[in-house]
């Protein structure tokens, strides 16, 4: 194996460790703060027995839930109902190879790009893997062999489906003005100014879509706890139960992830370090999620299907057009 | 070393398995999933040929194959749920009221 | 590499292809039909086509399939096939007629009938440009009227689902 190749797999294999290992931290940070936020919110402590101001929350969960017995039902399909979880988790993870998280660096003498891979079809890529994690909560939801997973499954299909068309068109406006696929491009577009100040209506509707299609209140039909138990996990326990869980925080974590490479700047801005950047700004995103969740409450199933087409839909073709007609009059 | 004469075969195997499929399955929509396996084995070629002759007019036809597949199946399922609501049955054989 | 890469995809298809026509439950059909077509995208990934890959992702895989899953959910389709009007034995000729059809097939690529004119877009020159690109503007100057049609026809289809499977209007 000659000296360049072994080099590049070094690099390739230390960066995607990287990055899988800050999605894992971010998603344990996530379920802890998700819950003292709310908490907060709705003026209560939220968990505070495990370390100081319930800090070790999480690994107390993850490890009640690592012991907890494996429930597969009897009338269950048993490979699909094992497939479902990792169906789920592998596409919100994947979504991270095309992001920019920073800056060319130099160590050793060898320029690094801080992403994982920059292929020229990124915008197309992501659509395509994220088009995917819908599979799994389907699957889950029909392989349970339960009328409330069922439901959840087939509220999730229709839901996602609606949604992914308004998600990628509103993105489309930011790929016209840069011209160009490679998320590493649009990144790069954006040093001076960021896309949300050209973008203000696609950013609205890429939220609203983003919200929906990773299943977060106000948009989580799919696992209505009031009408349908959980939904699509409802039979799902231990581990299996944890990877959906983690599925649905990596999702989000990769939805605002795209949302800062794409309306904010990605790693731009002043003084910090670019990954620190990046950071602060995923946060903000995260932080937004986690707002929306304990201020409004779920929509209706109707409701959810009317705003998606009758509203979000011709708004984001008007997006597209305003943003086509202003490129060919200043030309 | 793979030639376009592999990539042209196994749209070949596709293709038969596709129209296999359509003959033995009874299912409405299983038969329906068959025509779709035979498009996806026909854009296989296309984009092969495209290659090899280094045209883009092999993936310009794949586009608007898919295009024309999305149309189909959006109203072939239709047409699927709107005879399963009269009949109660996605059996083709049993959908024979044309039939003496 | 690309080889192996090709034997190992191509065989994966062809086995969920031959999985799809013989497994009974409808759903493991359509999952299978998923399978063969993320192969068929990495063969258009090896054929240096990216942006047919990724619609076919996106299009195929991604939207058309959970329709598919929808439907067969919906409707609550068990497995049983053999209805009393079927017409038994009509495996065994459908293979043979596929066998037939396949040989056929082979003939004709064996005969050298399959000849065409060489174009100007080599792999180096679509990577200069870009494939997206490229599509992008063969779409709208040389094939500007097949895509305005094509986009009717879409629009009448979604009219047209909507009309058939809306119970009153």
């Amino acid at each position: 194996m000659n000296k360049e190749l072994f080099i590049f797999i070094i690099i390739a294999s230390v960066k995607v460790l990287l990055v899988f290992g800050a999605v894992q931290f971010m998603v344990i940070a996530m379920i802890w703060l998700e819950r003292k936020i709310m908490a907060h919110m709705q003026v209560r402590l939220g968990p505070m027995r495990v370390g100081p101001h319930g800090l070790l929350q999480p690994i107390a969960d993850g490890i009640k839930l690592l012991f907890k017995e494996d429930i597969i039902p009897q009338k269950a399909s048993k490979f699909l109902f094992i497939l479902a979880p990792i169906m789920t988790v592998v596409p919100a993870l994947v979504t991270f190879a095309v992001i920019p998280f920073g800056d060319t660096i130099t160590i050793f003498g060898r320029s690094i790009d801080l992403v994982i891979t920059d292929i020229n079809v990124g915008f197309l890529y992501v659509f395509a893997v994220s088009s995917l994690g819908i599979y799994g909560i389907v699957m889950a939801g029909w392989a349970s062999n339960n009328k409330y997973s069922l439901l959840g499954g087939i509220r999730s299909s229709a839901q996602m489906i609606s949604y992914e068309l308004t998600l990628g068109l509103s993105l489309i406006g930011v790929v016209m003005l840069t011209g160009s696929l490679s998320l590493v491009d649009v990144v790069n577009e954006q040093s001076t100014l960021w896309n949300i100040v050209m973008q203000p209506l696609g950013f609205f509707i890429y939220a609203a879509s983003a919200i929906a299609e990773v299943n977060r209140c106000p948009f989580d039909l799919p696992e209505a706890e009031t009408e349908l138990v959980a939904g699509y996990h409802t039979e799902y326990s231990s581990m299996k139960f944890a990877t959906f869980f983690m599925a649905e925080y990596a999702n989000m974590i990769s939805v605002s992830a795209i949302a800062v490479t794409f309306f904010l700047g990605g790693w731009q801005g002043p003084f910090l370090p670019p990954v620190v950047w990046f950071m602060i700004k995923l946060s903000a995103c995260l932080f937004f999620f986690i707002w929306i969740r304990s201020t409004y409450p779920r929509l209706r199933y109707d409701q959810l299907m009317y705003f998606g087409w009758k509203f979000l839909l011709p708004l984001s073709l008007l997006n597209i057009l305003i943003t086509g007609l202003i490129m060919v009059i200043k030309g | 070393m793979i030639t376009i004469t592999h990539y042209l075969v196994l749209s070949a195997i596709l293709f038969m398995l596709g129209v296999v499929g359509v003959l033995i399955r009874r299912n409405a929509i299983v038969i329906f999933m068959c025509i779709e396996l035979m498009l996806n084995a026909v854009n296989i070629s296309f984009v092969a040929f495209a290659y090899h002759l280094h045209s883009m007019q092999g993936q310009m036809f794949v586009f608007f194959t898919m295009t024309v597949a999305a149309a189909e199946a959006a109203v072939g399922l239709a047409i699927i749920v709107a005879v399963f609501r009269n009949k109660e049955t996605v059996n083709i054989d049993d959908m024979n009221i044309m039939k003496w | 590499m690309e080889s192996y890469l090709f034997y190992i995809v191509g065989t994966i298809a062809v086995l969920a292809a031959v999985y799809l026509i013989f497994e009974r439950n409808p759903v493991f059909c359509a999952l299978y039909l998923i399978q063969t077509m993320v192969c068929i995208a990495v063969l258009y990934i090896l054929l240096e086509a990216q942006f047919i890959a990724a619609v076919q992702m996106i299009v195929y895989a991604g939207a058309i399939m959970v329709l598919f899953l929808f439907v067969i959910m919906l409707l609550n389709i068990k497995g049983d096939e053999e209805s009393k009007r079927s017409f038994p034995f009509r495996k065994i000729p459908a293979i043979l007629m596929g066998i037939g059809l396949l040989t056929v097939i082979c003939i004709i690529l064996k005969s050298k009938l399959l000849q065409g004119k060489q174009d100007v877009y080599t792999v180096a020159h679509i990577e200069s440009l870009g494939n997206t690109q490229l599509i992008g503007n063969l779409l709208f100057t040389d094939y500007l009227l097949p895509f305005e049609i094509t986009s009717i026809l879409l629009f009448v289809a979604a009219i047209g689902a909507i009309m058939l499977a809306k119970r009153k209007l």
